[in-house]
């Protein structure tokens, strides 16, 4: 299983990170049957952390729907992308499936493929990490503080490490793309430290500062036309 | 229970905007902006996912600074995704040894 493979370093990941969420939720007063639940059916780091804090806050339903649409907006144009990347064999069915689980690593290593994607693939992408998010939470809740200071530490910078990973090979083949990660880099850097733009919550700056940095790119540096719309 | 209302609400919501695009979205993509749009997208995201945050996923600024120097640097020379996961954290971790944090 190709996807299998390509999914061990999220599940690596998704172990030290959803273990943290369980630590969080335990000592926030969670069973760790209700954390694991919540893993299980929302599949997002983000998303969950904020959804922990309404839920301790009694927040209003709509408070909650509002919050959750903001910070997941952006997998409204991971899946987009992703609809493009998926090949013939993606009926309705699987895509109803396949959207289950498009969390910002599986839609990254789906994309970085330089092929379309089939949905036996995504299956074996998607099925470890989500077992892998749902049992982290599980330990987590369990056992507080079982992993030493240290090591959680250090595996805190693992997904990003990831990023780093998928998005440097192709910065360094293409200038646009190295262009365009710059400036996304400058725009967030910008949402995150001047007077004003701090006022706009993440979910809402990432979903800005990825529409204009590609708005931009795209703009100045359109793919050649039979590309597809493929990493290439 | 009022939390498992606030749960099925989260997941619902959840899946909904991961769910609608791709299924509402089947066929290719015509216009040449859209499709460079799309192309970007998943570097810039990434990028702004990121940056700043990478800074404040360990204990200290400075072992993660010094963990994202060595994942670009590997990044830069192609090597898996593992490798350079596992790499930046082994960075963290030995950088934070040395601040005897």
């Amino acid at each position: 299983m190709e996807g299998a493979k390509d999914s061990i370093a999220i599940v690596i990941g998704y172990f030290s990170v959803s273990f943290t969420f369980g630590i969080v939720a335990a000592q926030a007063g969670i069973s760790p049957a209700l954390a694991t639940l919540m893993s299980l059916t929302n599949v997002t780091s983000a998303g969950q952390f904020a959804g922990l804090n309404l839920i301790l806050a009694q927040s209003t339903y709509i408070e909650m729907f509002l919050t959750q649409l903001i910070i997941n907006l952006r997998y409204g144009l991971m899946s987009l992308s992703l609809s493009q990347h998926l090949d013939k064999k993606a009926t309705t069915g699987k895509r109803l499936l396949i959207a289950f689980a498009n969390t910002d690593e599986i839609f990254a290593v789906s994309v970085s493929k330089p092929h379309k994607v089939s949905p036996s693939y995504m299956a074996g992408l998607e099925i470890f990490p989500v077992i892998s998010w749902a049992a982290g939470t599980f330990f987590g809740a369990f056992a507080n503080n079982l992993l030493p200071a240290a090591v959680s530490s250090a595996l805190g910078i693992a997904l990003y490490g990831m990023f780093v990973a998928i998005v440097m090979p192709v910065a360094r083949e293409k200038r646009s793309v190295a262009i365009a990660a710059i400036l996304a880099a400058a725009l967030s850097l910008a949402f995150h430290y001047l007077p004003l733009l701090t006022k706009v919550s993440s979910g809402f700056s990432i979903i800005i500062c990825t529409v204009a940095a590609s708005a931009l790119a795209a703009w100045f540096f359109p793919i050649p036309e039979d590309d597809g719309g493929d990493a290439s | 229970m009022k939390i498992y209302s606030y749960i099925i609400l989260m997941a619902a919501t959840t899946y909904l905007i991961r769910m609608l695009p791709l299924v509402l979205f089947q066929k290719p993509i015509k216009s040449r902006f859209v499709k460079s749009f799309l192309y970007y997208v998943p570097y810039t995201c990434l990028t702004v996912m990121t940056i700043p945050a990478i800074f404040s996923s360990t204990r200290s600024v400075v072992s993660a600074a010094i963990g994202f120097a060595v994942a670009l640097v590997l990044g830069f020379y192609k090597k898996s995704l593992p490798v350079v996961a596992a790499a930046a954290c082994a960075a963290v971790f030995i950088t934070e040894r040395f601040m005897s944090l």
